[in-house]
């Protein structure tokens, strides 16, 4: 019991860590030092990242229209729904830290109603963060990549209360599958242990043909313009890069393709919110660990809610790592 | 064992009567700063979509913004303001110092290789 209060019997004393300048004890010490460091693993993901965005500044996706999607609506809410996932988790950082001031105070009761919060703020959390990664994953409208890896999106021109706008369009829309033949090799037949990725659903001859068909659909680059747009191609131009550079059809994102853009893109958004996430799993973990602990009155017996605090310290570090992980991916 | 806590936030402008109020109070702040994140994140003024120090003006003020949550996070959550200034010096100023060599180094590097495409010596827009 010692070990996890600051006594450690050495008060008073100069040498053998009777000296506390600190004043904080070894555990929660311990735990600053994992936070400290942890932090500056995350801002190493974080600053590599901005190099990439930095070595494509002029063709990053724009995260207002990689993110547009909320649960149980249709249409286009860019932000609403990770500004409440943001929201969701400052919440449960102040159920902590509201645990952590009943633990001062003695308070069982309180801790446990407030730490089992805590925890529900957490599932609610990771849980949006799962269906967030199921929509990027599964993608939206399909786009073309060209040889050199550079992403091509469709769309036309329509005009929505006198302006004109261009809006995407689905590939699945203009295109038709003619060919649906091709069977994917898998490992078990014909060259043994030879696998392919998944089969696209469309070949770029398909696409290219539906484009001829479709003469209002033009193919929109990655390049951003001087307002910050991307840049959206004559209809010349995009049936000479279809069918000159045109080399793979797209749909959704994983570590090697990306629809939304760079696939670099995708690889950092899914390594920093997936670690992040991670962080977010542990924590929640702790957090129950934690509760029943609380539950079970160890920390009355020993007289001490100072563990509550520690636990704390995490969650709100990941509260913290998060709004800098909001601000780089979804705001900047 | 009830401690002791410093119930001022904003240098003083603003004083809590207990450390639960205080909660609150910062809940509310750190709601407010998002919100403003998120309606300029959705509308995106023109006026401050110019070039500022090299960056979008929208973007340093979503920077700033980001890091006044992170200190109120850290000061108050966290209770770096009720521990001892060395602890405080000994975590604030380590990340400090060495994120912002981090960061200039590796955004240094993203910009020359940037430059690297862009004046043609490596072509990608094919």
């Amino acid at each position: 019991m010692d070990t996890t209060v600051a006594t450690t019997g050495k008060e008073g004393k100069l040498w053998g860590g009777g000296n506390e300048p600190l004043k904080a004890s070894y555990g929660k010490m311990m735990m600053w030092f994992f936070i400290v460091s942890d932090a500056l693993t995350f801002s190493g993901f974080l600053a590599a990242y901005g190099f990439s965005r930095f070595k494509f500044i002029d063709s990053w996706p724009i995260a207002d229209e990689v993110f547009t999607h909320v649960p149980f609506f249709h249409g286009s809410y860019p932000m609403i729904y990770v500004a409440f996932m943001t929201f969701i988790l400052i919440m449960s950082s102040v159920t902590m830290v509201l645990a952590v001031d009943a633990g001062h105070h003695m308070n069982k009761n309180k801790v446990t109603w407030y730490m089992f919060l805590t925890v529900i703020g957490g599932i609610i959390f990771i849980g949006s963060q799962a269906w967030e990664w199921n929509t990027f994953i599964k993608g939206e409208y399909g786009a073309v990549q060209t040889k050199g890896g550079n992403i091509l999106q469709f769309g036309q021109y329509e005009t929505v209360d006198g302006k004109e706008t261009f809006k995407r369009v689905a590939i699945a829309d203009f295109a038709k599958a003619t060919n649906p033949d091709r069977v994917l090799h898998e490992r078990k037949n014909g060259l043994w242990y030879v696998t392919e990725a998944p089969l696209p659903e469309f070949t770029i001859e398909e696409v290219l043909t539906g484009l001829k068909a479709n003469p209002e659909v033009l193919v929109r680059t990655q390049m951003l313009t001087e307002e910050g747009h991307k840049t959206v191609l004559s209809r010349e131009e995009s049936l000479q890069q279809i069918a000159e550079n045109g080399k793979l059809v797209v749909h959704g994102a994983n570590l090697k393709v990306n629809e939304y853009g760079a696939p670099i893109f995708a690889d950092f958004f899914f390594f920093i919110t997936g670690f992040h996430g991670f962080h977010v799993f542990t924590g929640i973990l702790l957090n129950i660990i934690v509760f029943f602990n609380v539950l079970l009155g160890t920390y009355e017996r020993r007289g001490s809610y100072e563990m509550v605090e520690k636990v704390g310290l995490y969650w709100h570090f990941v509260d913290l790592v998060w709004v800098f992980v909001f601000t780089f991916f979804y705001l900047v | 064992m009830a401690q002791e806590h410093n119930l001022a936030i904003f240098r003083g402008l603003l004083k809590f009567k207990s450390n639960t109020q205080k909660i609150w109070g910062v809940l509310i702040f750190l709601s407010i700063v998002t919100a403003i994140e998120v309606v300029l994140g959705i509308y995106k003024p023109e006026v401050l979509m110019t070039q500022v120090l090299g960056m979008k003006g929208l973007n340093w003020i979503f920077i700033i913004l980001t890091i006044v949550k992170a200190y109120y996070i850290a000061w108050d959550f966290m209770h770096l303001r009720d521990e001892t200034t060395a602890l405080r010096r000994v975590i604030v100023w380590t990340g400090v110092f060495l994120i912002c060599y981090l960061i200039f180094i590796l955004l240094q590097e993203g910009g020359y290789v940037e430059a690297v495409f862009r004046n043609g010596f490596v072509k990608n827009t094919f």
